[in-house]
């Protein structure tokens, strides 16, 4: 019960800084512009497929285009691209900033536990994720209220599930490399470089890679989510982002933990 | 209240704090005393569970500071040197924050609130931005963040620090006025602070205790090479030769040099009374007697002949 009280102060003071300084707004307006962006290209291109599609139909050839396939999820992909840049400048501060501050002293001095701290913060970070999602996906909205043949809303759904996903192990890594140093510009640095490695590692992926670059394949963090855009929910994918994300914070911890003892 | 027991820190090879042991009773106001870096802040942060010891323990009020973490910084409010506060959130937001990670229940969270506020004095400026506030304000924004729960236990790393004279008196009576509800632990490096609002006093130096007793103790101890303070106008040559040849003069110190006026420190041998031989002396060469009267160590003496090597101290008398 106290613990739960602790990290609700801590996500509520998370968000409060992201909503007290202008960092929230210039998030969530550049994700919007973002999202709207590749959702209005990526559907000009589906409406131009379309027409040439109905022609080739009257031809006999031709068939019917998905908007799940060639909408929804294409833009899916894209935010995941735009969540990896953004959301490392959401968390370099997390702890950089606490310790530049000398806050961090507060929060260590203060009746809580550091697991109570780590988590705080990492669902303060992924609330305003949550928001930015929310706002995106309000795109989607139109395509229910005025195509002709409407999308399915389990792949959506699905999908949205598989960026929060993608959103949290970045968030989770950022907030341990946060913990590593006082400065931001450095963890946001490594947060978005080991977050393109990790994005790479997908690449790995080939029918033909032996056992070992399979094993690093499968630590790509994106390949998990092509099958939940798809509508197609794997326990292992959602396992492999889950642990991910527990992983993250048990660095975090360890490192916050170790610090004190070297300090 | 408090218990130190042979408390050692290090930090790889340097030791910042060396087999210390000290304890504080409840409601008592204990100075500690020490040059920068003495180790007076990691002690500090091993009591308020910001570090661990390496060797030694702490208690506050009967939990050990290793064992029980959760349960001393209950009880403990604190306030390291640069008051930890959050320059974007206004001072109210701030201290709401802070009672909620202080587990204060939200019944009780208002009024703790209310009554910090009004005891620190910021009521003015409780709807402003903390990143706005002068110095003096921060300053007073920490302390009522560390008294907000009421805590057994205050630990103070220099609260005067930075702060204009008057802020340094309104922050001097607020920690009086908060000893006796509180026990209060202080550091320091300005020594009339600690004679002023401590009632005990550690002084610390490159780690280890090296005098521990009320100020009016130390004092004391210290009495035997009590001084004699005489200003006579003057040039600091001619005055030095003659009270030289004052008969009983075992030491004599140049003190300062102004307006034509020379003062002088004088060790009388055995600490006798020596102020009618000197009077006279002066006078009877033409000089004006301008001030004379005995001098008790003063703390600030005491600290300096505990925390300057000997070496260092005798290099300093013979230069004079």
């Amino acid at each position: 019960m106290t613990a739960l009280r602790n990290v609700a102060a801590i996500v509520e003071k998370e968000w409060r800084h992201y909503f007290g300084s202008p960092i929230a707004y210039v998030a969530l307006t550049m994700w919007c512009l973002l999202f709207g962006f590749f959702y209005w290209v990526i559907f000009e291109q589906f409406l131009r497929y379309s027409m040439q599609s109905a022609q080739r139909m009257e031809m006999g050839g031709g068939f019917k285009l998905s908007l799940n396939d060639l909408v929804i999820s294409q833009v899916l992909h894209n935010m995941a691209v735009v969540a990896l840049f953004i959301l490392p400048m959401l968390t370099m501060r997390l702890y950089a900033e606490e310790k530049r501050q000398g806050t961090i002293e507060l929060l260590a001095t203060a009746p809580l536990t550091d697991w109570q701290i780590v988590i705080g913060k990492f669902l303060g970070a992924l609330a305003l994720y949550v928001a930015m999602l929310a706002a995106g996906f309000l795109n989607f909205v139109l395509l229910w209220r005025y195509a002709s043949v409407r999308p399915e809303w389990k792949p959506v759904l699905t999908g949205g599930l598989a960026l929060l996903l993608v959103g949290g192990a970045f968030i989770a890594l950022g907030l341990f490399l946060s913990t590593l140093t006082r400065n931001q510009i450095i963890a946001g640095i490594l947060g978005f470089g080991l977050g393109l490695i990790f994005w790479i590692l997908g690449w790995l992926d080939q029918p033909t890679a032996d056992s070992f670059t399979k094993v690093l394949a499968y630590l790509g963090i994106t390949n998990h989510m092509d099958d939940l855009i798809k509508g197609i929910v794997d326990l292992k994918d959602v396992v492999f982002y889950l642990s991910f994300i527990a992983f993250g914070l048990f660095l975090a911890h360890q490192s916050v933990e170790s610090q004190r003892w070297r300090a | 209240m408090i218990e130190v027991t042979s408390l050692t820190k290090r930090y790889g090879r340097h030791t910042a704090v060396d087999g210390v042991s000290f304890s504080v009773q409840k409601g008592e106001i204990l100075g500690f005393l020490g040059p920068n870096g003495a180790g007076k802040t990691t002690t500090m942060r091993i009591l308020t569970c910001y570090l661990p010891p390496t060797e030694g323990s702490a208690k506050v009020a009967g939990f050990d500071v290793f064992e029980d973490p959760i349960e001393v910084k209950r009880r403990v409010g604190y306030i390291p040197e640069t008051p930890p506060l959050y320059p974007d959130m206004d001072v109210a937001t701030f201290l709401d924050f802070c009672a909620k990670i202080k587990g204060l229940p939200a019944a009780s969270r208002k009024a703790k609130i209310d009554e910090a506020v009004q005891k620190t004095r910021v009521e003015d400026v409780r709807h402003k931005l903390i990143g706005r506030l002068s110095k003096g304000y921060r300053q007073r924004v920490g302390l009522a963040q560390a008294i907000l729960s009421n805590p057994d236990v205050l630990i103070l790393d220099e609260p005067t620090a930075g702060l204009d004279p008057k802020q340094i008196i309104e922050t001097r009576e607020l920690i009086k006025a908060l000893g006796g509800e509180h026990t209060i632990v202080l550091s320091t490096h300005i020594l009339p602070e600690v004679s002023m609002t401590c009632s005990r006093v550690v002084i610390i130096n490159k780690g280890r205790v090296v005098a521990e007793g009320t100020p009016d103790e130390l004092m004391q101890r210290l009495k035997g090479a009590a001084a004699l303070r005489i200003e006579v106008r003057g040039t600091t040559g001619p005055v030095f030769d003659l009270l030289r040849g004052v008969p009983g003069v075992v030491a004599i110190r140049p003190k300062e040099d102004a307006a034509g006026v020379v003062g002088f420190e004088v060790e009388a041998e055995g600490g006798h009374d020596i102020r009618a031989e000197l009077a006279r002396a002066v006078v009877q060469k033409g000089f004006d007697l301008v001030g004379l009267h005995q001098t008790g160590m003063n703390l600030e003496e005491i600290f300096l002949r505990l925390t300057t090597t000997d070496s260092a101290l005798e290099s300093k008398e013979v230069a004079q």
